[in-house]
């Protein structure tokens, strides 16, 4: 390593420490609730990171900095949890995330035809948002709702039995719910 | 007598049961019979002697289980009771009935577990996506709490438990449970090496039991109704009942409690309906996407762990995947590869590249550019990624559908490197 990476890394290292973003009260409150329920503050590292994507939508590199700073994890340590969960987005999505089951029972009760058909209403593919911002696509193992396959989530909701047309309107209602707001 | 304790207060149709309709219904007396006297032996002893075994889908006896919990003066104070209520196995959809069904015999049941393993704070493990499941468990925890069921003192007897709903953010390794220890801690949820097994060092080192959710919900009748009555319940060689699902293209999917021991052939035709207008049974998971492929020839095979094991699979979650004759074999292997393949924890080598290749043989056959030498990669992986060589179970599990797929498949497997395509889609 020249001299010059030295001085580069180093000038990373401080200016992470200094982009981290303050926790709102509401998130400090909540991350102290939950550190109330388990007897090693490091156990509420993913708590904290999924009250954080609640109230901001998703993690930010500021947020995990934050995160990292209030509750003394080390950063590196937090982003191995951030990144190893499906629920932990790392980058901005849309208002309503689809998760979409393309597991084994919804495949064989034609998810991908399914899924075709969301792409071409959205133009989205797994792990993208609509350009007006209303919808993130993204892949989850097993719904555990088999008997009424195929089957998504849209936000905290279930949907089941799907079809092409039960599709169009989940759709409607959603980017509705937006302009009604 | 009661014949389905686990799904009697279960009406999907209406709200589930608060805790006064619940109490009304045999619910809790295991908790009033803890405080007339029965004491933490008893209940292991008599869990022991119901032959209970683990619903998650080892089907490890539960009592043996529990027993390797060291007791007594010198043992650590703090012990943990952690449900495992992360259910992912693909085509596994029974503990979300049960949780958003009856939330108050689960809680029952933790309570009964909890105090047999001397256990005053305990976990439920709950998978992210399962909205429902968590309110539904929060406001049962808060009646129960109102009731004195849990707490300080409980009921008088000297015995506290606190029950923390935390939700998991959606890795299927955490169904394993020292890697769920880990994710529980804050961890990555890598399993650790066993020994020390859980029930000896756990959860931030202690004693552990971790228990899945519909083995904790037999626990209220067999304490209510007495071990007696709990071995009335079987047709088979195995004691109690179980969930047992059906999905695919069969007339009526669902889930429904049977006693063990029935034909699969009831579930599936009697149940299930039979398959759909049009189609036949090709062949079958029968309990969840770990399990080897079973073939109509197996359909008067009873609902048991030894007599399915006998033909070489495994009961597990008793949830059946079916296949049917116009859906492709390899694509259904193929999608529960890639399944495996993206939710490996990444930490051992043979699971971590291992899978990821059978995955994209599978993507190669899918559009026609398998080969002989392919098939025979796959084969290799059967042996590769079985039991023994990797850290934990999670590769195994693929091995059955891969191993047992390959086999019973061969044909299709031999028309998609001939014909140049999947066979199915032209």
């Amino acid at each position: 390593m020249s001299n010059g990476d030295v001085k580069m890394s180093n000038d990373m290292i401080a200016s992470t420490a200094t982009r981290h973003r303050k926790l709102s009260a509401e998130e400090i409150a909540e991350i102290e609730h939950e550190m109330t329920l388990y007897p090693d503050k490091k156990a509420v590292g993913l708590e904290a990171l999924k009250i954080v994507q609640k109230y901001q939508g998703w993690v930010s590199d500021e947020s995990l900095l934050g995160i990292s700073k209030y509750l003394g994890i080390p950063a590196s340590d937090l982003e191995g949890v951030a990144t190893f969960f499906n629920l932990v987005y790392r980058e901005p999505v849309g208002k309503n995330v689809i998760l979409f089951c393309d597991s084994v029972s919804c495949w064989i009760m034609g998810c991908e035809g399914i899924k075709k058909h969301i792409k071409d209403t959205l133009d989205i593919n797994y792990g993208e948002t609509t350009k007006d911002g209303d919808f993130t696509l993204i892949p989850v193992p097993c719904l555990g709702d088999c008997d009424r396959a195929p089957v998504m989530m849209v936000g905290p909701d279930l949907h089941r039995n799907l079809t092409p047309g039960a599709i169009d309107k989940i759709i409607l209602d959603y980017s509705k719910s937006k302009s009604a707001e | 007598m009661v014949n389905n304790p686990l799904t009697k207060n279960i009406d999907m149709t209406r709200p589930p049961m608060d805790i006064a309709a619940y109490e009304a219904n045999d619910g809790y007396q295991s908790i009033k019979a803890i405080a007339k006297g029965l004491s933490s032996d008893d209940v292991l002893q008599q869990v022991k002697d119901s032959g209970l075994k683990g619903r998650g889908g080892a089907g490890f006896p539960t009592g043996l289980k529990w027993s390797f919990v060291p007791r007594g003066d010198d043992s650590p104070k703090q012990k943990y009771l952690v449900v495992n209520a992360d259910e992912m196995e693909p085509g596994t959809f029974k503990d979300r009935l049960l949780m958003e069904g009856d939330p108050h015999l689960m809680i029952e049941g933790m309570i009964i577990a909890a105090y047999a393993i001397h256990a005053s704070k305990a976990y439920i493990f709950l998978r992210g996506e399962y909205i429902v499941s968590q309110q539904v468990l929060t406001r049962a925890i808060a009646e129960a709490e109102e009731r004195g069921y849990l707490g300080k003192n409980i009921l008088n007897t000297g015995f506290d438990l606190d029950i923390v709903v935390h939700t998991s953010a959606g890795r299927y390794i955490c169904g394993e449970e020292t890697a769920l220890l880990n994710a529980l801690e804050g961890k990555r949820a890598n399993p650790r090496a066993k020994p020390p097994f859980p029930q000896v060092s756990g959860l931030w080192g202690k004693p552990t039991i971790v228990n899945n959710v519909e083995t904790i919900c037999n626990l209220p009748g067999i304490i209510t109704y007495g071990v007696d009555w709990y071995h009335g319940l079987t047709k088979g060689n195995d004691h109690g009942t179980k969930l047992f699902g059906v999905s695919g293209k069969v007339k009526t999917p669902g889930c429904w409690e049977l006693p063990l021991g029935l034909p699969i052939r009831e579930l599936l035709e009697d149940y299930a309906g039979g398959m759909q207008d049009g189609l036949e049974l090709r062949a079958f998971l029968p309990g969840g996407g770990s399990t080897d492929f079973m073939l109509p020839q197996h359909l008067d095979v009873t609902l048991d762990y030894d007599e399915i094991a006998k033909v070489g699979s495994r009961l597990a979650t008793g949830t059946m995947i079916v296949l049917d004759n116009k859906t492709c074999p390899v694509g259904m292997v193929g999608n529960l590869m890639r399944f495996f393949a993206h939710e490996s924890c990444g930490f051992c080598t043979p699971c971590r590249d291992g899978l990821p290749w059978v995955d994209e043989i599978f993507n190669e056959f899918e559009n026609g550019r398998g080969n002989e030498k392919d098939l025979q990669i796959l084969h290799d992986h059967v042996t590769y990624l079985g039991p023994g060589r990797t850290f934990c179970a999670l590769a195994p599990g693929a091995t059955a559908p891969l191993g047992s797929g390959l086999k019973y498949f061969k044909e299709d497997f031999d028309r998609h490197i001939k014909e140049k395509c999947c066979p199915y889609k032209h």
